[in-house]
């Protein structure tokens, strides 16, 4: 197995926000994303899910890490203010780098 | 108990299952399929009546009862910023919920009406689908002004795009064009079965309430107070409207509702994404908390009262 190291960023934020967040990430470089509807419990009380104004979505990007930091300062700037949002930063590895790590067209050296 | 609306007893049972941590719950899945049933049905059956009508005549009814609508967050925001002291956003975003409607309390009039055999205004509807939007619109120049960048494109397309508005509308066009001869081999699907849908709505509405109250406690009693006074006032406004244009008791009784009503499905949507400094918790804490349980049990024979007393007095 050749593995190269990629970054996941993951950010857990409130389902409305889906939209405009997944179109700022993708304008910003992001390949491709994942998502999921997940719900729990942290500082803004129970998201419980029972409705669309209490659901959470967990939503993932692989890339290299200057695209992932380019991502998570916007997200911070721009949502951190006023949505309930938790973001974190793993260092990973893919399998098949192409697919995350570089854009169509670029040298691959 | 023979008089008590079936629905309203489920809302309770909803309510009970949640603050006594019942594990009743409806899967996500099944709540949003079961609201764009009742979202479609409640259009379908508008548009039929209204296929029965001619549309220039309801054209100025409407301008109208969208210009009093407007009263609404007029009324609220300057008394949550003066009496409530809330923050501009919060107040503006609160004015929002209030002006604009709640889809499942008009449904519920209906419902209260039918059960008693109190005929309305088939166009009822209509006024729903009207009602939905100007207040959002409203919330937001109340929040940020007209100077200040605001994406409306982006809130055009939440609004208008957004399910509620959507499948009314949709269900409403659909209804029209086709009348009663057209709607027949679906109506078993969304007349006949409306009502024990709407039960099993009003179930899950419930819990949704339940777990609200939770932001209640922090919301404090001028919010709470405000959540049965504000719908009391605007059915006023809506009783007095409807007697105005002439409609009957029955829609006078559900234009009062509409009015009364606080929504909570593209309010709050709509205003997280256009006023994000606006705390949630207390707007929907209040309109689902408070106004939402407030009408649906006791609101709507206030409301119909009031209808019977504005159209006793003014003949």
């Amino acid at each position: 197995m050749e593995a190269h190291s990629g970054t996941l960023l993951t950010i857990i934020c409130e389902a409305g926000l889906e939209p405009v967040l997944v179109a700022d990430l993708v304008r910003l470089g992001a390949r491709g994303y994942t998502i999921c509807d997940t719900r729990g419990m942290g500082s803004r009380g129970m998201r419980d899910a029972l409705w669309e104004g209490s659901s959470n979505i967990r939503v993932e990007v692989l890339g290299d890490r200057a695209l992932i930091e380019t991502l998570v300062a916007h997200v911070h700037d721009r949502y951190y203010a006023n949505y309930g949002m938790v973001l974190f930063v793993t260092e990973v590895e893919v399998l098949r780098p192409e697919k995350f790590l570089k854009r169509p067209g670029e040298d691959p050296s | 108990m023979g008089s008590v609306d079936p629905v309203v007893l489920f809302f309770v049972l909803g309510v009970a299952a949640g603050l006594l941590r019942s594990d009743v719950r409806l899967p996500s899945a099944l709540y949003e399929s079961l609201s764009i049933v009742l979202l479609i049905a409640i259009g379908l059956k508008g548009g039929v009546e209204l296929a029965k009508t001619a549309l220039g005549e309801i054209a100025l009814p409407a301008l109208a009862v969208v210009l009093m609508g407007l009263g609404t967050p007029l009324v609220a925001y300057p008394v949550l910023t003066r009496l409530g002291r809330f923050r501009r956003p919060d107040a503006a975003s609160i004015a929002a919920h209030y002006g604009s409607v709640s889809v499942v309390t008009f449904a519920v009039g209906a419902a209260h009406l039918t059960r008693l055999g109190v005929p309305f205004e088939g166009y009822m509807t209509v006024f729903l689908v009207l009602l939905e939007m100007p207040a959002l619109v409203a919330g937001v120049l109340l929040a940020k002004g007209i100077h200040r960048a605001t994406d409306w494109r982006a809130l055009a397309h939440e609004i208008l795009c957004g399910k509620s508005i959507f499948l009314l509308a949709g269900g409403l066009a659909i209804g029209w064009l086709l009348g009663p001869e057209g709607i027949r081999p679906i109506d078993r699907l969304y007349f006949d079965l409306f009502k024990g849908i709407l039960t099993l709505f009003l179930l899950e509405m419930g819990l949704i309430t339940a777990a609200r109250l939770q932001d209640l406690k922090r919301a404090g009693a001028f919010l709470i107070a405000f959540g049965i006074a504000m719908p009391l006032v605007s059915a006023v406004g809506g009783a007095v409207t409807g007697w105005w244009l002439g409609l009957s008791v029955g829609g006078t009784t559900l234009l009062a509702t509409l009015y009364a009503s606080a929504s909570y499905i593209a309010a709050p949507a709509a205003m997280r994404i256009a006023v994000p400094e606006a705390n949630p918790a207390l707007s929907i804490g209040a309109s689902l908390g408070v106004t939402f349980p407030f009408n649906i049990v006791l609101g709507i024979p206030i409301y119909h009262a009031m209808a019977k007393a504005v159209h006793g007095l003014g003949g």
